[in-house]
């Protein structure tokens, strides 16, 4: 490989990587956040709005994070892949600049207002800036799932003369039928990761007896939460999108499952190690035709095999794209079976209780942001070797004017920074979690 | 329609400038005008409210660059590589400043968390200021519509440019002596007490510099770019900018004096808008001027979008903009007036 095309890569990567840890985490408590505000005008419970304000205090930490680390994101499209940008910014930009238009001014300005102007608004007012600060939120992540889907599944557009494409029909674009399915599995994933992550501190104060009344009602609200997203992400979102997958990318559905070989009756590896040059799976734990009916409903249906694609198209890197896509498949069974458990014990009114599953509430916090992780290296791994897949190759896409030696100069400067902002936010999150959310001042810091 | 666009991302361009530009100034004087905790929490709680907000219209506008104009995003981004990762890292370092320095109640870490945000704040104006100044001297693009600049070469205005040469680097400084002036009359009109009286003494020792280096940047550019004048002689409308770039520049400091600090500021705002307009008045239709061969330059024509793609965004666009504008008009009249230390907010 080309060691500029793979610096270019990884810094990308990198950069996304660390990135999308924290939007997942707003998403998610952006929408939390707002069921908690709307208890708070239900009940007329102060220890409702306490609780918001905590959730708003990390909220407001990560939504720093994830804006430091998203200008970056927005650059890189002209600084590290700007041969792609002059391909395909004429469909592209349409997204991205919306994104800036609509959701980022919303989402700033009523931050503000949510955050430090509670005592200047009535508590309907106040819910109303909760509510755009969610939805500010959730409609950038449209715009951004839309881009990527159209580098997935590139609909609504033209060639041009220059060899670039250009914006065709706006609402092709927009109502790209891979976005709606990509939106939802992906918006599902952060829901995911915003109710584990609730439950967990829920967990961390109960067990330790200190704020136990709203550790009760972060796992109330968490539990619930994570059965319903985690349920959602098995069906229909995740099973929509596989669909997807099967019908515009059948390459990269054969490389996810290594499924080496064409045939009737395909069976789901659940776990085993792909041995590419032998084309076989070491180790198998096998459902037999399971594949092909979780594909085509039917038992017998023919899937794809990688044998039926010319070498040079299948996914560069198999071995990681299926690792990450079992990864999330399994974390994701596991998320269904813990919020199953602990919804049952909630619903029998024992959860409070029962410290081996609350021990296992608060242990499962990491997991969610892995199998984000996981679900998105899949989605980009599984479009290689194109960037817009079927009209440019990923190694025609970086800067060819920005060398190996000034990106790998700048990759490692985003690696020490972003060393010292994941230090810095885990100091910060930590401290609101040890201060608690009891009684602190309407306007946070 | 490629000129309809000039103008909107010229016009998003010069709001980010202005807006960022008050709390980047704020941030440049910091560590001179406030002295106390209490000084240096007034400066950060009148601009806690609206900083980030005033960031967004550089992702606003850099979309917008994007989307009317791939080839010159795709050029000037990785031509300008460098620089734009600096200016990244010191974003966030700023970002950093701010928000960590409200969080840890530590005397010492505060301390650090100033240095660091007042840091920040004047590096990134010298950058900008430097990157107005490479558009305005022109990138050495070569017939692919491609180029990479160093951070440095000899400092000269030569075949083989850097980054920073004595143009731009002149570039930066006025940028920071300009922030320096709209920050503090920023604070002026948001605070009280010494912190206001000490950046009144700012402003008002700052502006014969400004002055100074205002007709400095004209020779120079003149100098550098003798081909600026041919727009300003076809349409000597043109010549109405600088008269306004003066006249607001006399009316800052008569304001100011007399004590009427929104007056002032705003006179700010349209010294720097009519810097910015001049500038762009000058290059139209050339956005990225080649330093070698002028036919290699990137005009509106060569680097825009499809015509379809430019049509269809004018419609959101504007929407965007109504929508935009209304949310800002309601934070700002949220959060008006002087800055109390009491009571809520940062």
């Amino acid at each position: 490989m080309d060691s500029a095309l793979l610096v270019h890569r990884l810094h990308f990567a990198f950069t996304a990587t660390f990135h999308y840890l924290f939007p997942q985490l707003t998403m998610g408590l952006a929408l939390l956040i707002v069921v908690l505000k709307t208890m708070a005008l239900r009940t007329n419970d102060e220890l409702y709005n306490n609780a918001a304000r905590f959730w708003a205090r990390i909220f407001g930490i990560s939504f720093v994070m994830g804006v430091v680390t998203g200008i970056p994101m927005e650059f890189q499209f002209g600084t590290n892949w700007s041969h792609f940008s002059r391909f395909a910014g004429g469909v592209i930009g349409q997204t991205l600049a919306m994104e800036g238009m609509f959701a980022f001014f919303l989402e700033s300005a009523f931050l503000g207002l949510f955050l430090y102007g509670e005592k200047r608004m009535t508590p309907r007012q106040h819910w109303w800036s909760a509510f755009a600060v969610f939805f500010g939120s959730w409609l950038s992540g449209y715009f951004i799932i839309a881009t990527d889907a159209w580098m997935q599944n590139p609909v609504g557009y033209e060639k041009a003369a220059d060899g670039s494409v250009q914006l065709a029909s706006f609402w092709g674009l927009i109502f790209n039928p891979w976005a709606w399915w990509q939106y939802a599995h992906n918006m599902g994933g952060a829901a995911v990761t915003g109710s584990f992550v609730m439950a967990s501190i829920g967990a961390f104060y109960v067990l330790g007896q200190e704020h136990r009344e709203y550790g009760k009602v972060f796992l109330r609200v968490g539990v619930v939460a994570a059965l319903i997203f985690s349920v959602l992400q098995l069906f229909p979102t995740g099973d929509g999108q596989g669909k997807m997958i099967a019908t515009h990318q059948p390459v990269t559905l054969a490389a996810m499952e290594a499924l080496f070989e064409s045939g009737p009756g395909a069976p789901l590896v659940i776990i085993g190690q792909p041995n590419v040059e032998e084309h076989r799976i070491d180790n198998p734990f096998i459902v037999p035709k399971m594949l092909s009916f979780l594909t085509y409903r039917e038992w017998e249906a023919d899937v794809k095999g990688l044998d039926s694609f010319p070498q040079q198209l299948w996914p560069d890197n198999i071995l990681l794209l299926y690792y990450s896509y079992h990864i999330m498949v399994g974390l994701g069974t596991i998320f269904i079976a813990i919020a199953v458990l602990a919804a049952f014990f909630l619903w029998r009114g024992t959860l409070f209780d029962s410290k081996w599953m609350l021990w296992i509430i608060l242990l499962s916090l990491p997991f969610p942001f892995i199998a984000n992780t996981a679900g998105w290296i899949t989605a980009e791994l599984g479009r290689q070797p194109w960037l817009v897949y079927g009209l440019m190759m990923t190694r025609d896409g970086y800067s060819k004017t920005v060398s190996a030696g000034n990106g790998t100069f700048t990759l490692l400067g985003f690696l020490g920074m972003y060393t010292v902002l994941a230090i810095l936010f885990l100091f910060l999150v930590r401290r609101e979690i040890e201060a608690g959310p009891a009684a602190q001042p309407a306007d946070g810091h | 329609m490629p000129t309809v666009w000039f103008c909107i991302v010229s016009v998003m361009i010069a709001a980010y400038v202005v807006l960022d530009g008050f709390d980047l100034g704020a941030g440049i004087i910091y560590l001179f005008v406030a002295r106390s905790a209490d000084d240096r929490r007034r400066v950060i709680r009148s601009i806690g409210p609206v900083w980030d907000g005033n960031e967004v219209w550089l992702l606003a506008a850099g979309g917008t660059l994007y989307f009317a104009y791939p080839q010159l995003y795709a050029s000037a981004f990785s031509g300008f590589y460098l620089p734009l990762m600096i200016v990244l890292w010191l974003l966030m370092l700023r970002a950093v400043g701010i928000e960590f320095r409200t969080h840890i109640e530590n005397a010492m870490w505060q301390g650090f968390f100033d240095v660091t945000f007042c840091v920040a704040s004047a590096l990134l104006a010298i950058f900008f200021g430097a990157a107005l100044g490479n558009v305005i001297r022109g990138v050495p693009l070569g017939p692919d519509g491609y180029f990479f600049e160093p951070l440095w070469t000899n400092f000269n205005i030569g075949p083989n440019p850097g980054i920073l040469d004595w143009y731009t680097i002149l570039a930066g400084v006025v940028a920071l002596v300009t922030l320096t002036a709209h920050g503090s009359l920023y604070v002026v009109l948001k605070t009280d007490g010494p912190v206001a009286e000490r950046s009144r003494h700012m402003a008002a020792f700052v502006w014969p510099v400004q002055l100074l280096l205002t007709l400095l940047s004209l020779a120079a550019t003149w100098f550098v770019r003798p081909g600026v004048k041919q727009n300003y002689l076809a349409y000597p409308i043109g010549f109405l900018v600088p008269i306004i770039v003066f006249a607001s520049l006399f009316l800052m400091r008569q304001w100011s004096k007399k004590g009427d600090e929104l007056r002032a500021f705003l006179a700010s705002a349209i010294y720097i808008t009519g810097m910015l307009v001049g500038a762009v008045f000058a290059l139209y239709p050339v956005i990225l001027p080649s330093s070698s061969d002028p036919a290699l330059s990137l005009t509106i024509q060569n680097s825009a979008a499809g015509a379809h793609g430019l049509a269809v965004g004018l419609y959101w666009w504007a929407l965007g903009l109504i929508l935009a504008l209304g949310y800002f008009f309601f934070v700002y009249t949220m959060f008006k007036g002087k800055v109390r230390l009491e009571g809520e907010g940062y």
